[in-house]
């Protein structure tokens, strides 16, 4: 087991930046979720952790040792592929098999080790299979064990849950997440499924046009992210754009949204808030003035989406949608065209620079 | 219901009518060697006497053996020559790739006359003259494109995938191909290598230029022998062949199932 260092690392492609002066610390024993749209970088990142493509720039270590030129096959690392990659001419034995085998273990070895791996993804009765007879979850457990098996000292997971369907997926969130508890790996995972990202990491970072945005544990990214961008790419919010006041952000049109979280930006320059749908209170008529809700606003529901636990008011106010959730608690649902208030914290307003 | 069955007869019909076109004149021929007058004379009278004369005929059998063995060495030498080439086409990019991998497929359109032609000036050009070893290094010449043109199909279908999970688990560039790529690619080195034998063992314009009188492969030696004069000795030793290679070819159909899913 060992932590990742990389450390102002840069590849491009032509004059496409994919990378652009990244620098991360993935600690010892860690879940890491590398989240970003398609394009973003992180596979790329990944693949020069791996040792799949070298970096043109910047370093890279695992467990204090640099290897940013080592070629993957000497890297020991264990990766999981989108499509599972398991070898279609061999057993699932063998296929977990496989990288013992090139080492030159011993067969006994290779026979107990392989049974073990398959005894904790679950599959220890299924070693004689072919992976073409065994469904998308099983197959992904099987790269799983063929990725552990050899003990790398990093798992890496390239949208390991990407070609599951939502119920399996969530199982297999669960499960990833037991094993790597179990087994203590440092534990790499790119994926563009923010909800996955959320679940199942220690730590995030976010990327974008190849650059590193924001990075830190789920919680502190979304309760306090540091961008527009990584306030609507990791969950849901509505921004609002205007100028610094010092204690939150004056609207164009002379309201004042008050911020008691975030950036701290100098009166006067161009700010934004970001607030979370679910912050939002919607009431109909006029609210008794609340501190603890001191930010309102007026609008008209334009569209309700029921989605059982909850529903989505869509709000229109002075040419802007915004969004907000209920929870379902059976109180009165509101109709479309219904004029409402809408009221949050300024704890729960993050202001952006 | 009535169409369906007409239409059911006919395609039988069909079927039988292709398979007659393709071997009745090969069953003709078998036929033929089993029947006693030289001039294909009917009624049909059973004998082996051609069967037994063909032992007897050096000539024949040194060129059937000739043929055999120049077909052997050159599956041999361009299954692995072409397996090699194209998966350094499939896996790297280098400068000229793409005229090389253009500059593969004229070969197989060029007619065996004008080959044969210019293999035979070049032979004697650079002192190897006629005989077998220019014989077989023309059979590889003219074979290697097919394997390449049937292995490079086969790995359009290979997942890349793969080779990076290999090399992920630690193993080396020759670990990777041997157990890895080649048993993907197999199906297709097998039809490649049958390939390069067909077109060794059937060659009959190349090999003709590059014979010498004394050592040649067996269609020259046929038509040599058919120029002299037919006699159901040359019936036989087709017979022969076509039970041979139709007999390997089914069985390398049965191993590798051609043509359906694994």
């Amino acid at each position: 087991m060992a932590g990742v260092q990389v450390a102002n690392v840069s590849r491009s492609f032509g004059a496409h930046k994919a990378l652009d002066d990244v620098s991360i610390d993935f600690a010892d024993g860690g879940f890491y979720a590398l989240l970003g749209p398609s394009g973003s970088g992180k596979t790329t990142l990944l693949r020069q952790i791996a040792g799949f493509d070298f970096p043109d720039a910047g370093r890279i270590a695992i467990g204090g040792e640099s290897v940013e030129r080592v070629p993957v096959e000497k890297r020991r690392i264990g990766m999981v592929f989108q499509n599972y990659a398991l070898f279609p001419n061999m057993s699932v034995a063998d296929n977990v098999a496989f990288g013992l085998s090139v080492r030159g273990e011993a067969k006994a070895t290779i026979a107990a080790e392989v049974q073990r791996a398959l005894d904790l993804v679950q599959l220890g009765k299924l070693g004689g299979r072919r992976p073409h007879q065994l469904s998308g979850g099983q197959r992904q457990r099987v790269a799983l064990a063929r990725a552990i098996v050899t003990k790398p000292r990093v798992l890496l997971l390239d949208e390991p849950l990407g070609a599951l369907d939502k119920a399996l997926r969530v199982d297999m969130q669960i499960e990833l997440k037991r094993i790597q508890r179990e087994i203590g790996i440092t534990t790499i995972f790119v994926t563009h499924d923010q909800e996955e990202a959320l679940t199942m990491s220690d730590r995030i970072g976010i990327l974008r046009d190849g650059r590193l945005v924001q990075e830190g544990p789920p919680e502190e990214i979304y309760d306090r992210p540091q961008s527009e961008f990584a306030a609507t790419f990791l969950g849901d919010a509505n921004i609002f754009r205007g100028d610094a006041t010092g204690s939150g952000i004056k609207l164009p049109d002379g309201t004042t949204i008050a911020a008691s979280t975030g950036a701290s930006v100098p009166a006067g320059a161009k700010a934004s808030c970001a607030v979370r749908p679910e912050r939002i209170r919607i009431s109909t008529g006029a609210a008794k003035p609340d501190p603890a809700n001191a930010n309102t606003l007026k609008g008209q529901v334009s569209k309700r989406i029921f989605a059982g636990n909850n529903s989505t008011y869509f709000v229109d106010r002075d040419g802007q949608t915004l969004k907000v959730i209920v929870q379902n608690t059976g109180a009165e649902r509101l109709a479309e065209g219904q004029d409402v208030v809408l009221s949050w914290s300024p704890d729960s307003t993050v202001l952006i620079a | 219901m009535a169409t369906t069955r007409i239409l059911e007869w006919l395609g039988r019909f069909y079927i039988v009518l292709l398979l007659g076109f393709l071997y009745l004149p090969i069953v003709i021929m078998a036929a033929m060697s089993f029947n006693a007058s030289p001039f294909y004379q009917l009624p049909f009278e059973w004998t082996t006497d051609w069967y037994a004369s063909l032992w007897q005929n050096d000539q024949l059998i040194a060129a059937t053996w000739n043929s055999i063995e120049i077909a052997v060495i050159t599956t041999i030498i361009s299954t692995v020559l072409g397996a090699m080439a194209s998966l350094a086409l499939y896996r790297y990019e280098f400068r000229g790739k793409k005229l090389l991998q253009a500059l593969l497929f004229p070969p197989i359109a060029i007619p065996w006359l004008i080959t044969g032609t210019a293999m035979l000036i070049f032979f004697f050009g650079v002192g190897i003259g006629r005989g077998l070893i220019a014989i077989l290094l023309g059979h590889v010449a003219l074979a290697l494109p097919y394997v390449i043109v049937v292995v490079s199909a086969r790995l359009q279908t290979f997942a890349p995938e793969l080779e990076e999970a290999a090399r992920s688990l630690g193993a080396n560039q020759w670990q990777v191909t041997m157990r890895v790529t080649l048993p993907w690619i197999m199906p297709g080195v097998i039809a490649g290598g049958l390939f390069a034998f067909a077109v060794s063992f059937d060659q009959f314009v190349v090999s003709y230029f590059l014979a010498t009188p004394g050592q040649t492969t067996l269609p020259v030696e046929i038509y040599a022998a058919i120029r002299k004069g037919f006699t159901p000795e040359i019936n036989a030793v087709s017979t022969i062949i076509i039970v041979v290679s139709m007999a390997l070819m089914l069985l390398t159909a049965r191993f590798f199932k051609f043509g359906g899913e694994k």
